[in-house]
């Protein structure tokens, strides 16, 4: 930033600049959700087992521009057999109205346990990815999102 | 509904493993949101997403309130055979859209 | 500052912010061009207020980037088809599509997008592209002309910016358009609104700083109409204008006004040398 303009009246020209569009989310009036909501459904999907560290790898944007159009990716190395392969990646939202943003199904045909799709945050939140293996064992990956206040483009 | 738009790879040589995109045009409304009036926008998202290859369904995705207006997936296929990727996604009112993908498979 | 939670829903949200804030800091000096960032850019004209001209793509994240660079990924992409459609539909009492006088879309649209707001002789003004689609519909087609932010005019826009795409901005400020261009200058620096501020303020003056989380462009129109990831759609660039004038507290102009087709005319020659990127991707 530039010296000449103090951090005061830099936040206080932008907020008026966007007053009328910006969104002005306050952390807690902001949380739809329920991280608890996302973590019974979480493990629901585990059976009750708690996931493990692996190679499951979560990509989102550390922030996100605009949280209603955020990309996100999700991976995990494997060999993708039919003895050995991933059947599903769930994606859980904590502050979200609800808790589960997506589920891809994978088969051995799928080549390679992998996905991408745009996903809407309503606010800065974690999100996780939980891997169901063939094995029966998960794996999880968790990542947060900062969702910006905007300014104009927000 | 929409036109899609995807990208298959037009050849491939067997074994590999090829990426796929599909963008379709949808308002995904989450039924969270209200209208002008105050009124609540009722939920009516595309729901199912699934694409299969020789005959066999190969990828599925469920799709929440959570994904954005005119979703976008990326996944992934070995590619086997010459044949189709037959794409299908299915909206909330029961709508099916349908489109499909050949590709031409290498020794 | 008082702020008032209206509704939060899924990333979208209305917020009504009563804000009494001094805008003194308008009165400072910048001390460079974009400090701080990597921007790549393209010569200014002559005559232009910048050095270096920057797309708006320069400010945005390496995610937004990405969604726009594939095109299986930028859902404005979703126009080209459904518009390709459109251009072959007969539709009005003349028995007529675009096709029946412009042919192949690919062909003769080719660089065309990159040039409006463009003079039209017959009118004996400049018309903006949106306008000059629904001329050739209204006189040509004998059909009904498309309304603003419809589907139809926001994709037949998008897919005829979309032949231009990769292609330098090049509309003309000379000759009989000149006075339109300087009425647009004038409004591109006439303060208005209740925050007292014009289209400089931001986008000449503080371009490449934070405005609250947000980074400033120049606001360069060569991306429009552009895929707002906020908005989750197509927004052609008099809605943009109409949510900036909105911003500073200002009443927009009406659709198609005169004054929104100087203002275009003269935003968009500021871009003259800058790329076509419709359509882009915004936050």
């Amino acid at each position: 930033m530039n010296s000449k303009i103090s951090r005061r009246e830099a936040l206080a020209g932008g907020a008026a600049a966007c007053a009328s569009s910006a969104v002005l989310l306050r952390p807690a009036e902001a949380a739809v959700g329920k991280p608890a909501a996302a973590q019974a459904a979480l493990m629901k999907f585990t059976g009750g087992k708690t996931p493990t560290k692996g190679s499951l790898k979560l990509s989102l944007p550390q922030i996100a521009e605009n949280g209603n159009t955020v990309p996100m990716g999700v991976s995990v190395d494997s060999p993708m057999t039919a003895a050995n392969h991933v059947e599903e990646i769930r994606v859980f939202v904590t502050k979200n109205p609800l808790p589960i943003a997506v589920s891809f199904l994978f088969t051995p045909e799928s080549g390679k346990a992998a996905a991408s799709t745009h996903i809407r945050l309503a606010a800065t939140q974690d999100v996780s990815a939980v891997a169901r293996l063939s094995d029966g064992t998960f794996l999880i990956d968790t990542r947060n999102c900062k969702v910006t206040i905007g300014g104009c483009g927000g | 509904m929409a036109i899609p738009r995807f990208r298959v790879p037009a050849t491939a040589k067997k074994g590999d493993v090829i990426a796929i995109k599909t963008l379709i045009q949808h308002p995904m409304d989450s039924g969270f949101l209200k209208d002008k009036s105050g009124k609540i926008i009722p939920r009516m998202i595309i729901n199912h997403f699934d694409c299969k290859y020789l005959g066999k369904v190969i990828f599925t995705a469920k799709l929440e309130p959570s994904i954005s207006a005119n979703p976008f997936i990326e996944f992934y296929a070995r590619a086997e055979a010459d044949g189709d990727f037959e794409f299908t996604w299915i909206d909330d009112k029961g709508t099916v859209t349908k489109a499909k993908a050949p590709i031409k498979v290498t020794a | 500052m008082k702020r008032g939670i209206v509704e939060v829903g899924l990333g979208v949200s209305l917020a009504a912010v009563v804000v009494l804030a001094t805008l003194k800091m308008f009165g400072f000096a910048l001390a460079a061009e974009a400090p701080g960032l990597h921007l790549k850019g393209v010569p200014a004209p002559a005559g232009s207020p910048f050095k270096t001209l920057y797309s708006g793509y320069q400010f945005r994240s390496a995610a937004t980037k990405a969604m726009q660079d594939d095109d299986f990924s930028n859902p404005g992409m979703l126009a080209i088809d459904p518009a390709t459609t459109e251009w072959s539909h007969v539709e009005g009492t003349a028995g007529k599509s675009c096709a029946s006088c412009h042919q192949d879309v690919a062909k003769t649209m080719h660089g065309v997008g990159a040039t409006y707001p463009k003079w039209n002789a017959r009118l004996k003004r400049p018309v903006t592209l949106e306008q000059q689609i629904n001329i050739c519909r209204t006189q040509h087609m004998g059909a009904k002309p498309w309304a603003f932010k419809s589907d139809n005019l926001t994709n037949m826009t998008t897919l005829i910016r979309y032949e231009s795409r990769g292609m330098p901005v090049k509309v003309a400020t000379d000759g009989p358009v000149t006075p339109w261009y300087d009425k647009g200058k004038k409004l591109y620096y006439t303060r208005i609104g209740q925050l007292d501020m014009s289209c400089a303020n931001c986008h000449q003056k503080y371009y490449g700083h934070h405005i609250r989380a947000d980074l400033l462009s120049q606001g360069q129109i060569n991306d429009f109409p552009t895929y707002r990831e906020k908005a989750q759609h197509l927004v052609p660039v008099e809605q943009r204008f109409m949510g900036c004038m909105k911003n500073v507290r200002a009443t927009p102009y009406k659709p198609f006004s005169d004054e929104f087709m100087e203002l275009e005319l003269y935003l968009a020659s500021r871009g003259n040398g800058l790329n076509v990127e419709t359509p882009g991707v915004r936050n």
